[in-house]
């Protein structure tokens, strides 16, 4: 639909699946990710979801290469050459965003990754209009409310037509309002085709949001399913009492 | 000796020789202004860049020259003057160049004073900006000297009272611009050593009242720099 | 938005615009530089003389006024082309050290001892300097010396020297040293209702009196001799040694000691012309 696909179709270049084996990582003498074996193949949202402390975040960031690895290894699959990043992007939780306009940090954005300058405008307003921030593209980032930097976020990681967004705990921070519109982006951006990867405590936005569940607790796998059979048939007792609502205990 | 008839002469002194826009004056004022806002500009071309890289890269014998860097911040003006005589002298290294006695050799001498200054400064603004953006620019894609570069132009209004602290410290000096400059009358007379020389003279009504101009300059100048970066901080937040 | 951009333009329009005029300012004028002393300058004789040069042969002479000592390591080092001092046994010795050549006569000025209205050590009344000298120091009044290394305090101590007295061994008693030029000398006697010793010209033009006055004067030990002296070409290639030889020459001519006579601060002449009219040796 808006997609412009200037720059190449990303969704013809496939880097799944995204292997993960035996990764770890300590920190400080402590493992706060261990032994974590699994394989992310489709094409849809995955949510990474489990208590705080379980290790989500750091699984997130490893994917994105923002973490060095202890042990293991993690692997998109993928030959395409540099600069790499721009076939996939990295949503944090708190946006840190330019002091300067909103179209002017996705201009920031296209211009670290060597995009023709002749396609800055449309590539941009398709981003702007996807996200609904075309009323706002002269304003000041920084002055934007909590979910509009938070779109803005997620804009400038879209301008680029990655092929996979990672996002962590993007609405943690938001007020419902703010939550539904970060959602309703995530889905439009998911059924167009992008890999969804996203952390969250959030059973209900898990439940919203989710086609496959990886589901962690402190720094283990503990299930990796499905999303309808997570929901209905959870493998782990764990799986069940966080369902249930109940908080988990340590191993 | 009534301190405040003194003022009060030197003031109205000082009014005069403003409005009568005297021209011994006006070119005093000129070279100050010129010497000075040179030096501002070449010490913020290197100062920057080199707090920046400072802050941001990390290599053998950083720590020494981030130790340097701080002790040279209050390094005392005569030294200085008296170092940069010797070496632009004609007896001197760089002798040669015939740069003794002009205004280029008083810039020189001002380079080296607050380049210092601007780049510590640079430093510890870029070292709390990395803080916040680093991770940030680096999911982005940002390769290290992009974010330098980024760094420096996001900070632009913090790191503006670092060249201001430099431009002031430079305008109020004398030590080092009399000794390489000489104070030579249409020369490289500027507003400080023209107070020294009058002030020397015994006429302390004309260097009260050069005192009070130069006074009105840094003011004139730190109100321009107060006004910018309110608005800029309304604006960017 | 639109108003700050044009503002930001428009100063760094007139940012560029000052430093560029600052380096285009670079000297195509001809001119040679003097090195002379702070009282020299501070009379205004040279502020007189120079232009009457200037006109007549085109060449601006720019004046680094510093003390005696400094005056002549500046010709040594050949940032000066020419220097006019006056200390003749200092002068001497340069042009036997190789860095000057043809010293001549020019002028002299002289120096008066000023100190405190009621003069406590009573030397208003004297006849000699050095008489003046061994009552201030036998009285214990307090004493100003420049202490820096000047033409005015190697004469000051000359005449410690004649009256036998050791005033050095009393700085910080009654004898200061001050390590200061002639005016902040004497703002420091003024301060301190002390004695002094300065040169004419410094205190004629001098405002900030207070009480200080005028006490002796007219002796010929306390007469002032000036010299000016080449630097040596052959020390320093880039030495301007032609237009520097034109200023030295005019100086002794008849037009140039005219002008010096004609010198006036407060309706009195202070410096004496009595240049030689033997042509300089080289």
């Amino acid at each position: 639909m808006l997609h412009t696909n200037i720059i190449a179709n990303m969704n013809d270049v496939n880097v799944l699946p995204l292997q993960v084996k035996n990764l770890q990582i300590t920190k400080n003498g402590n493992a706060l990710l261990k032994d974590v074996t699994l394989s992310i193949e489709s094409n849809n949202v995955t949510v990474i979801l489990g208590p705080n402390g379980a290790g989500k975040s750091l699984l997130l960031r490893s994917a994105h290469g923002l973490e060095d690895l202890s042990k293991g290894s993690l692997m998109w699959n993928t030959n395409i050459p540099q600069p790499q990043q721009s076939w996939r992007a990295y949503i944090f939780q708190k946006p840190v965003l330019l002091r300067r306009s909103v179209r002017a940090n996705l201009e920031y954005v296209l211009s670290l990754h060597s995009i023709n300058k002749a396609n800055y405008a449309s590539l941009i307003d398709a981003a702007l209009e996807h996200t609904g921030l075309s009323q706002l593209a002269d304003r000041n980032a920084r002055v934007l409310s909590g979910g509009e930097q938070q779109r803005l976020n997620i804009a400038r990681a879209w301008v680029l037509q990655p092929r996979v967004i990672l996002l962590d705990e993007p609405t943690a921070e938001l007020d419902p309002n703010g939550t539904a519109g970060i959602e309703r982006l995530i889905k439009t951006i998911a059924q167009q085709g992008t890999k969804i990867i996203m952390s969250t405590h959030d059973l209900g936005q898990a439940h919203r949001l989710a086609n496959d569940i990886v589901f962690l607790h402190q720094g283990r796998l503990v299930e990796h399913s499905s999303a309808d059979t997570f929901f209905q048939q959870p493998q782990t007792k764990m799986a069940q009492d966080f369902i249930a609502g109940k908080l988990l205990n340590g191993d | 000796m009534f301190v405040l008839n003194d003022f009060s002469q030197a003031f109205s002194k000082a009014i005069q020789l403003i409005f009568q826009l005297d021209p011994a004056l006006l070119e005093i004022i000129g070279l100050s202004l010129r010497v000075s806002m040179t030096a501002v500009l070449i010490a913020s071309l290197i100062g920057l860049p080199l707090g920046a890289a400072l802050a941001l890269y990390k290599f053998h014998g950083r720590g020494i020259i981030v130790a340097l860097l701080n002790a040279f911040m209050g390094l005392p003006p005569v030294v200085v003057g008296l170092v940069v005589y010797l070496i632009l002298s004609r007896s001197g290294p760089l002798g040669v160049l015939g740069l003794l006695f002009t205004p280029t050799a008083m810039i020189i001498a001002q380079v080296c004073l607050i380049t210092p200054i601007i780049a510590a400064l640079t430093r510890q603004t870029i070292l709390d900006a990395n803080v916040e953006y680093h991770e940030q620019l680096r999911a982005l894609g940002a390769k290290a000297s992009r974010m330098m570069k980024t760094l420096l132009w996001e900070t632009r209004f913090s790191l503006m009272t670092g060249v201001f602290a430099g431009f002031g410290r430079a305008i109020a000096e004398v030590g080092a611009v009399l000794i390489v400059g000489g104070n030579i009358n249409h020369a490289t007379r500027v507003m400080t050593t023209a107070i020294a020389l009058e002030t020397r003279k015994g006429d302390i009504e004309l260097a009260l009242a050069l005192g009070i101009i130069l006074i009105t300059i840094s003011l004139i100048v730190t109100s321009l720099v107060m006004s910018a970066k309110h608005a800029a901080y309304q604006y960017h937040s | 938005m639109e108003i700050k951009k044009t503002m930001y333009r428009m100063s760094a329009t007139i940012f560029l615009l000052l430093i560029t005029t600052s380096i285009v300012n670079a000297d195509e004028k001809s001119f040679i530089t003097l090195s002379s002393t702070t009282s020299t300058d501070n009379s205004g004789l040279l502020d007189y003389l120079i232009p009457k040069f200037k006109n007549k042969t085109g060449v601006d002479v720019r004046v680094i006024a510093v003390g005696t000592g400094r005056a002549l390591l500046l010709g040594e080092r050949g940032d000066a082309d020419i220097v006019l001092v006056h200390h003749k046994i200092s002068e001497e010795k340069f042009v036997e050290n190789g860095f000057g050549i043809g010293r001549r006569d020019v002028m002299y000025n002289d120096y008066v001892i000023v100190g405190p209205r009621k003069d406590p050590a009573n030397i208003k009344q004297l006849k000699h300097a050095v008489d003046a000298f061994k009552l201030i120091s036998q009285h214990e009044v307090p004493f100003i010396s420049r202490g820096d290394n000047s033409g005015t305090h190697k004469k000051e101590l000359e005449l410690w020297s004649l009256a036998e007295v050791n005033a050095q061994k009393y700085s910080g008693a009654w004898y200061r040293e001050a390590g200061a030029g002639m005016g902040a000398t004497l703002n420091i006697a003024n301060g301190m209702n002390a004695y002094t010793m300065t040169d004419r010209g410094t205190w004629l033009s001098f405002k900030n009196r207070d009480d200080l006055t005028l006490l002796f004067e007219n002796d010929p030990p306390l007469f002032n001799q000036y010299g000016v002296i080449l630097v040596n070409p052959e020390r320093h290639e880039h030495i301007k040694y032609q237009h520097a030889k034109q200023f030295s020459d005019w100086l002794t001519s008849n037009e140039g000691q005219q002008a010096i006579a004609d010198f006036t601060l407060e309706n009195q002449q202070l410096f004496f012309p009595n240049a030689q009219r033997e042509i300089a040796s080289h």
